[in-house]
Formats: C-alpha cells, structure tokens, sequence
C-alpha cells in the first residue's frame, strides 16, 4: 500500500488523498479452500480487483456471509468480515449497517443460502433498500454438502438427493429480487469477467440494495451448468447482455431480437419479414414500475436466452438514512437525550 | 350522615369491565393517587387476548386490580377486597377471586337482560341472595354519568365512555383518596380538548359525591402509610423499566443502542417503549422475523454498538441457534425474554417461568452464556443495566428473563440518578499486547471488542471453531477442547463479578425457600409471615442464574431444607440438585397466573410439617 500524493489522482482512485490500494491490499493471508477451477476464484479475484477503485479505506468495509461455499468468502479477503449461519447474512449485514451506516456492507451468499434457508430475510433487506450490495452465487446446486439439488435446480436434475429426477420448479433470483422491488438487479457470470466487473463495479456505486446474481458452476457437482455459455456456438443464442436504452440484441449474427405484441414476445430476426431495429424491445433499467424488467426476467426457456446484465437501476431513499434522519429529528425537536429527565418522566412523588 | 373510619395497613382493589370501558386508565390513575399519598402501590392488569371480544362477554372481561398500603404490600395482591363490576360478566369472571366479605360495586344499568344472558346468568345476581356473602352495593352508574355529564353536551357514545371515571370517583372515596391529582391529571390529558376535560371531572366528582351522599356508603378505609427510603419515585412497569435500563446502559457504555425485534406478547412493550427515545440514539429495528432480530442484534454489536433483541418462548426458541454464534464469536449481546405460559403457543397473555433451562442449555454444542433475571418490575431496570455492563465486559451474550406477570404489573421505583451507575465505557480494558482477535484479558478471559472502521485491526469472524489467540478457522483436536474450555471459565469466572447471595429471614434454621424471578413478591411476604411466626425460615432470591453466586453452596448447608417455589414443574430445583447435590423440594405452579402468598405459606407450613414453633 502507498499513499497517494494529493491532487494526483489518476482514474483508478476517483477520491482523493486516501491511501492508494491495490488488489494485492485485499487478499488475506486465508488459504483458499475451494476446489480447483471453482468461478469462486474468478469472482473473489473480481472483487479484489473492484475494492481498491471505490476509494473506500479498506477498515470500512465489511464482508458477511452465511452458510456454503459462496459463503467462505469473507475469509479471502483481508476486510472485516463475518461468517454468520445459514441464511441469515442479509439481517447480519442489516444490523452492521444501522450501526455503522458509513461503513460499506457486502453480503455473499449462494443460492441455498440466500434462496432456500434464508429467502425471508433476502426479500426483506431488498424491500427496505439497506444500501448493501449483495452477491449471490447461483450455481444451480448444493455444493457444500455434497451435490443435493438447489431451489435454482433444474426441473428434472438428476442429484444425490433427486436420483429420479427434481420435482421442484425452480425460482429465479432476478424475479424474487425485482418483486421485492430492489433498486439494483442484475446478473453476470463467471466466464465474462469483463462484465462481471462491469456489473460489480456498479453495484458497488450504486446506493440502495445492490442485488447481483452470478451465475457459476460447480465443477463437481453441476459441471454442465454453464455449458451453453462456454461452448461458442450456443453461447450468442442461449444468452443476451442488456443494456439500458438499447435494443436487446443476441444470436450467433447478431441479428435476433425480441418484439412484444400485447404481452406476448417473440423471437425476430433483423431483416426478415420486414423486422427492424425499432421493432425490437428497447431495455429499459430506469423504469418507475419493475413491470418490463420482470417481463425481460421471466421469458420463457429454452425458448428465449437468459439475460445478463443490469435489469433495474433506480434511486430511493435508504433505510438507514431514513433510520438516521428519524434520530436527527428527534435531536433536534427534544434536544439530545438527558438521561435524567428520561428516567424522571410521567407521574413521580416525593417521600421525605 | 355520620360515616365511619376503618383503619387497614394495605388494600386490594380490582377494576373490571368490558374491553372498550376504560379499566386499565381508571386503574391506573387510582394508582397514581394512592401512590401520591404515600403508599406502595403494586398494579397488575389482566386484559383478554382477543383485540375486541364481543361486547358483554365474559371473554372480553378487562381487569386491573391494584394493591396498596404499607412497605409490606409485596405483591398486586392475593385476592381484592373491593370488585368494581362493569356489568355482569365482569363480575361472573372476578368474584372466584374476590375476598368472603368483600365490597361488591356493580353498575346495576349494565344488568340487562341481554348482557345477563350473555354472562350466562339466568336471574339477576344482583336481586337474589347469590351475593350475600359479600357486601354488595349496586349503583346506576351509567345513568347518573349520563346526568353528570348531560351539560357538556357530548355525543351519547362519549357521555357513556366518561363512567369509568364515575366508578373511578366512587372508589376513591371508599379509600379516603383525594381528587386534586386526577383533575390535575384531567386539565394536562385534555388541554386540548376542553369538553372532555370537563366531562371527565364531572364524571369522577359525580362518583365521589354520591359515595359521600349516598346511604349505601357507610365505611371509609384508611390505608397505612409506607416506610420507603427517601427519594423521587415513580411507577414502573417491568417491560418499561428494561427498556429504560438499556437506554441507560447504553449512554453509560458512550454507544448507540440497536435494538431489534419481531412483535410478539408479551415483550412488544419493550419495542414501543424504545421505539419512543430517538434522541437517545435508539435505533429500533422491527425485523421480519425472531431470527432477524437476534442476528441483527448481533451484526450491531459487530460494529460496536449495544445489540439487543427480545422476546417470549416461541421467540427464544427461534433466536436458539444465533445465541449460539453469539456465543461462538464472544459478541455482546442482551436478549430479554419474557417468558408466558408455553409450550408452542401455549397462553401468550399468562404467565409462567419454564424458559429457565431453556436460557441456560437450550443451544446446541457446549455453548454457555450468562442468564440473569428480573425480581420485580422495578427490577427489570437493574437487570437490564447488569445485562449490558457484563455483555460488554465479557463480550458475551446474556439473557435476561423477565415474564408477563413482571412485564404488565407496576410498582414504585426509586428513581435513579444515571451518576450512580457504573461507567461502563471502561468495561473493555486496554492492553498493551499485540492485536489479535482472540487474545484474552487474563483477568476477565474476555477478547477485544475492536470494531470495523478501526484501521489495521481488519480482522473474520464466524460460527466456525476459532484458533485461540488468532482467531483462525481451525479444526485442530486439542485447539477444540482448549476452546470449549475458555468459553467455560470464562462464564464461570463471571461468578467472582456479581454480588454475593444474601438471605432474608433467618440466616440459618429448617427452611430455606429459593425463589428467581417474579415469585419475589409472594415468596418475601410469605416468608416474613413465617418468621414473625417464629419459623426459622430463610429466603434466598437468586437474579444470576448462570453461573450462580459464589457463595450459593455454603448458604444452602445452613438450612436442614430446601424448597423451590416456581411457576414450571421444578426448573431451578433440578439445576440446584445437579449442582450442589442436596435435596431441594419443588412447588410447582403452572396455571398461567403468579403465586399466591398463601399458597407459599401452605407450602413452607407442609415442609416443615408438624414441627414445633
């Protein structure tokens, strides 16, 4: 760590005369036990590499996490952090957060985690738009207890626990987060780490929850999640990136759209049958209503590409500005607490 | 009319009504009054569980019964001697209760047939001979209201809701009680609004005057003053003093208070209560559920402030396995449980005291934390005070068990000047050794509490096993049992930072009874009874219960036996049995409600048998 000379900023420190940090300040001295060729890695590497550009003094910032592999995290990174029990990282990170509300809160969690065992608190910390920014590692399985199906499985996933094939359909993150009206929702995924710190990075900035759901494998127990993305033929037809104000565009050519008739989307191709460019579905992260971005969330598969990128991007007022200006008030109409008039209140007497 | 005086050293007093009359507020001011006098005044209110029951039923019957008197008024008392009845059910609900002999004052308007039928009497209990063990005195109550306050002209609805303060006023006549203060109370309540303050005088100077004029009448009590330590008093509820205690613990501490907490009866009045102090920087947090709530606590004190959540039984149950990372990262935090009669949702508006061992072993793995509780409602303010001070000193979690019969009931608390308590910014004391998570005060065997935003302390914590001193995730066999072991002395050690156990009564003799919790009251005045009586009969009131006084063994030696009165099937008896190996007798009482004195009394005379005075 150096210190940067005031007024030197250069594009990787956007605040001025703080420390300088590198990516190399955030790694702790931890080893690492996730297994080989795990995205973990790629994801933790992501993070170190974002931290240091926010300009936030590595003593301020606070990593919680839950139960999992995706919830070892806050161990790698020479932060403050919190390793809490299954499920419960969102209410953890809540209480730091109205404690300290100038501290910078991250919550890891998986999709067991933060889907299964602690979906309540998840839907809870977004309604109220703590400003924390949540990373939730969807590999689609149980990894940690060793290959059971997750509430993100598959319909039909064969597993330890499913050898006949899952009878669950499963849920879908960026829909549970946009119906709890998260102001930041996105996805990204291990093998565009360009993106990933694209999206990383702008969860981070941006104030309010920050829900990012990144999709991964496990090279153990779900290889195959991320086939149709790894294999370059599939990967432009299986997948779209989003991009607010522009045409959502995908296909091996680039030439395949989505045009909405009433509420029904179909599949175009640019230049057959007439389609053109304003024809296609533009993205819109900015609506008021969550209305579109649930539309793009929720088409329907196969027959549609999964969606990556920012779906929702919008500004309200925190909770714990909110929890704050409610304290300031109340300062400033009765003056600050006096104890002794606290504890002298209501009817009293005296006995000589 | 020539009326007579009788002189009584204490009184029990029951008002009771339906939901909607006004019995919790008419009983409260009479509180207010005879606690202005100079008596000690202890409250309980007893309310139905629905929001609004059905009119006139005996479901919806609403009470609040006050005892007053000497400094021997212990408890709210065991029976009233004077029945304020609304209308019929209130007085089918509460005369079980009411004293042979006792005052019977029934609003004979509310006796209709309709509301007769739906208290299920079939004649009047007030024409017939039903009554006749007690003093009965039927008063037109809603009617004379109505003329009393017909000149203010309010609306029917409101005129009728004023009658509370009619038999308001009734009853403190009865008491020789005087009416400066509730008019007083009436012009600050309803500065604004002119008309009601006017009704409501006239209301309860209605009531005063036709005690005073009428003929049935005839007898005024005058209740003893008390002998209390001099001093400003108020009343106290037990929910209201823990909230203050944390308020208070908290600016001792120079920390901002989280406290979070789902809804649940009968502990949501801590959360009210708090939720009205913002300028003390008292941030209350309602979670979307008990988990929440003890893992935000948790995550608060994380980041340096004072966590805490509350609760009752269904609520402890669901925090179980969060106390046990609170127990696993050495974190303060205080969780009040306010127990009510379980299991499951058992009577959530009773009370009962079987949380005990709960608090004490209900986690999984080797997991001790440190579990005190209140004695009375006024208590409730040390105890959450003593809650946080030994939180912050031994970075531990603390539960601290209060129940419903203390929530809801009120007595008189010397107020305390914030001066005279400890400074709990030192609890934390420096040293000179180099930083490490886990590395131990030798004296308290507590770690640092170095909190995020310090810079060059970053620092993981977690439910995972710790290395000693490092605090590293570690799965190594002997690092375990070292472990275990320190997070055992150290609660252990706690023992030689709380005061002695002291007995009141004989110091040594046949008996000694051992009570925690709300049994305070019933057992002191229970056993004062007995030794003015000559029994050589001790009490011994325990309000640390994990770990227990030091000094607990060497008094239970001085007794040739032990008993336990508790409101579980012998919760405390079992973990004193276990512990110091002797014989103590239990004496259960699990019908939602407190002790009697009485009842204690039967239970001391049974143990000690036949044996000569």
């Amino acid at each position: 760590m150096k210190v940067q000379q005031a007024g030197s900023c250069t594009e990787d420190c956007p605040e001025t005369a703080l420390p300088v940090l590198t990516k190399q300040d955030f790694k702790s001295a931890q080893e690492i036990k996730w297994c080989p060729g795990c995205g973990g890695y790629g994801i933790l590497s992501e993070v170190q590499g974002v931290l240091p550009r926010l300009g936030i003094p590595r003593e301020k910032i606070v990593f919680v996490s839950g139960i999992g592999c995706s919830s070892r995290f806050p161990y790698y990174l020479d932060t403050y952090g919190f390793h809490g029990i299954h499920g419960r990282a969102p209410a953890i990170a809540m209480g730091v957060k109205c404690a300290r509300p100038d501290l910078s809160v991250w919550v890891v969690t998986g999709d067991g985690d933060g889907l299964s065992i602690g979906t309540n608190h998840l839907i809870h910390c977004m309604r109220r738009n703590l400003d924390l920014n949540i990373l939730l590692l969807n590999n689609q399985i149980y990894g940690l207890t060793k290959g059971q199906y997750s509430p993100t499985s598959e319909f039909g996933k064969k597993t330890k626990s499913s050898p006949l094939g899952s009878i669950e359909q499963p849920i879908n993150p960026i829909a549970i987060a946009l119906a709890a009206n998260a102001t930041f929702v996105a996805r990204t995924i291990t093998d565009d780490l360009k993106h990933m710190r694209m999206v990383l990075e702008a969860a981070a900035r941006h104030k309010g929850t920050s829900f990012v759901e990144i999709r991964q494998d496990c090279r153990v127990f779900n290889d195959e999640a991320l086939e149709s993305f790894k294999d370059k033929t599939t990967r432009r037809e299986s997948w779209m990136y989003l991009e607010h104000g522009t045409p959502i565009r995908f296909g091996n050519s680039g030439n395949k759209g989505i045009r909405v008739r009433g509420m029904e989307p179909e599949v175009v191709v640019l230049g057959e049958n007439g389609v053109e460019t304003e024809d296609l579905l533009v993205h819109d992260a900015h609506g008021s209503s969550i209305a579109q971005a649930m539309f793009v969330a929720e088409l329907p598969q196969p027959e549609f590409p999964t969606a990556l990128g920012i779906f929702r991007q919008v500004e309200k007022p925190t909770y714990e500005d909110m929890l704050v200006a409610q304290i300031d008030g109340a300062i400033a109409r009765n003056g600050p607490g006096d104890l002794a008039k606290l504890l002298n209140a209501g009817t009293t007497w005296i006995v000589d | 009319m020539e009326k007579a005086f009788v002189q009584v050293r204490s009184a029990t007093v029951r008002f009771a009504g339906d939901s909607g009359d006004g019995m919790q507020l008419a009983g409260t001011q009479f509180a207010d009054i005879a606690s202005q006098t100079g008596t000690v005044v202890r409250t309980l209110p007893d309310y139905p569980s629905e929001v609004r029951a059905p009119t006139g039923s005996l479901g919806g019957v609403s009470g609040f019964q006050i005892s007053f008197g000497d400094e021997d008024v212990r408890t709210p008392g065991d029976s009233p001697f004077v029945l304020v009845a609304m209308n019929p059910a209130a007085l089918k609900v509460n005369l079980p209760e009411l004293q042979p002999g006792g005052i019977i004052i029934a609003n004979e308007d509310e006796f209709t047939p309709e509301n007769l039928a739906k208290a299920g009497y079939s004649s009047n209990p007030l024409s017939g001979s039903e009554l006749s063990a007690f003093r009965l005195i039927p008063v037109a109550m809603t009617r004379m209201n109505e003329e009393a306050v017909s000149r203010h002209q309010l609306p029917h609805k409101e005129a009728v809701r004023c009658r509370n303060f009619f038999a308001l006023g009734l009853t403190l006549w009865l008491y020789d009680q005087p009416l400066q203060p509730m008019l007083e109370w009436l012009m600050e309540k309803f500065r604004a609004n002119p008309v009601l303050m006017a009704a409501n005088g006239a209301s309860v100077r209605a009531g005063h005057n036709f005690a005073d004029t009428a003929e049935l009448f005839r007898v005024q009590h005058a209740v003893a003053r008390a002998e209390l330590p001099r001093g400003l008093y108020r009343r106290v509820t037990g929910n209201e003093a823990a909230a203050l205690g944390l308020i208070t613990a908290a600016r001792r501490a120079g920390r901002t208070l989280v406290y979070a907490s789902y809804p649940i009866t009968p502990a949501s009045e801590i959360l009210h209560e708090l939720s009205k102090h913002k300028e003390f920087d008292v941030r209350t947090l309602q979670t979307e559920d008990e988990i929440a709530a003890c893992v935000a606590a948790i995550g608060a004190s994380f980041a340096g402030a004072i966590g805490a959540t509350g609760t009752s039984g269904p609520g402890l149950s669901l925090k179980a396995e969060a106390l046990g990372l609170a127990v696993m990262t050495e974190l303060p935090l205080v969780c009040i449980d306010v127990q009510r009669a379980g299991p499951s949702t058992g009577m959530p508006t009773k009370t009962e005291q079987a949380d005990l061992q709960m608090a004490v072993y209900g986690r999984h793995g080797e997991s001790p934390l440190v579990v005190l509780a209140a004695a009375t409602p006024a208590d409730c303010f040390a105890m959450a005070f003593e809650a946080v001070r030994l939180a912050v000193t031994y970075m531990t979690p603390v539960i601290l068990l209060s129940d419903s019969f203390l929530a809801s009931s009120a007595e008189p608390w010397r107020v305390v000047s914030p001066d005279e308590l400890p400074d709990l910014r030192s609890a934390q004391r420096p040293t000179q050794e180099e930083f490490a998570p886990y590395r131990r005060d030798p004296v308290t065997l507590s770690r640092p509490w170095v909190v995020p935003g310090t810079p060059e302390r970053e620092h993981r914590i977690g439910g995972l096993e710790k290395a000693d001193i490092t605090g590293s995730v570690s799965y190594d066999a002997a690092n375990h049992q070292r472990m275990v072991e320190l997070r055992a002395r150290k609660i252990e050690g706690i023992a030689r930072d709380i005061p002695a156990a002291h007995v009141e009564g004989a110091q040594e003799g046949d008996l000694l009874v051992i009570g925690w919790g709300s049994t305070y009251g019933a057992i002191a005045a229970a056993v004062e009874e007995k030794v003015r009586a000559g029994r050589r009969v001790g009490h011994l009131h325990l309000r640390y219960l994990n770990p227990f006084p030091a000094n607990l063994g060497s008094i239970l030696s001085k007794y040739a036996r032990i008993l336990v009165p508790e409101n579980n099937r012998g919760q405390l008896r079992s973990m004193i049995r276990d512990r110091y190996l002797v014989d103590a007798a239990g004496l259960s009482k699990v019908e939602g409600r407190p002790f009697r004195i009485t009842e204690i009394e039967e239970g001391i005379e049974s143990m000690l048998g036949g044996q000569s005075q």
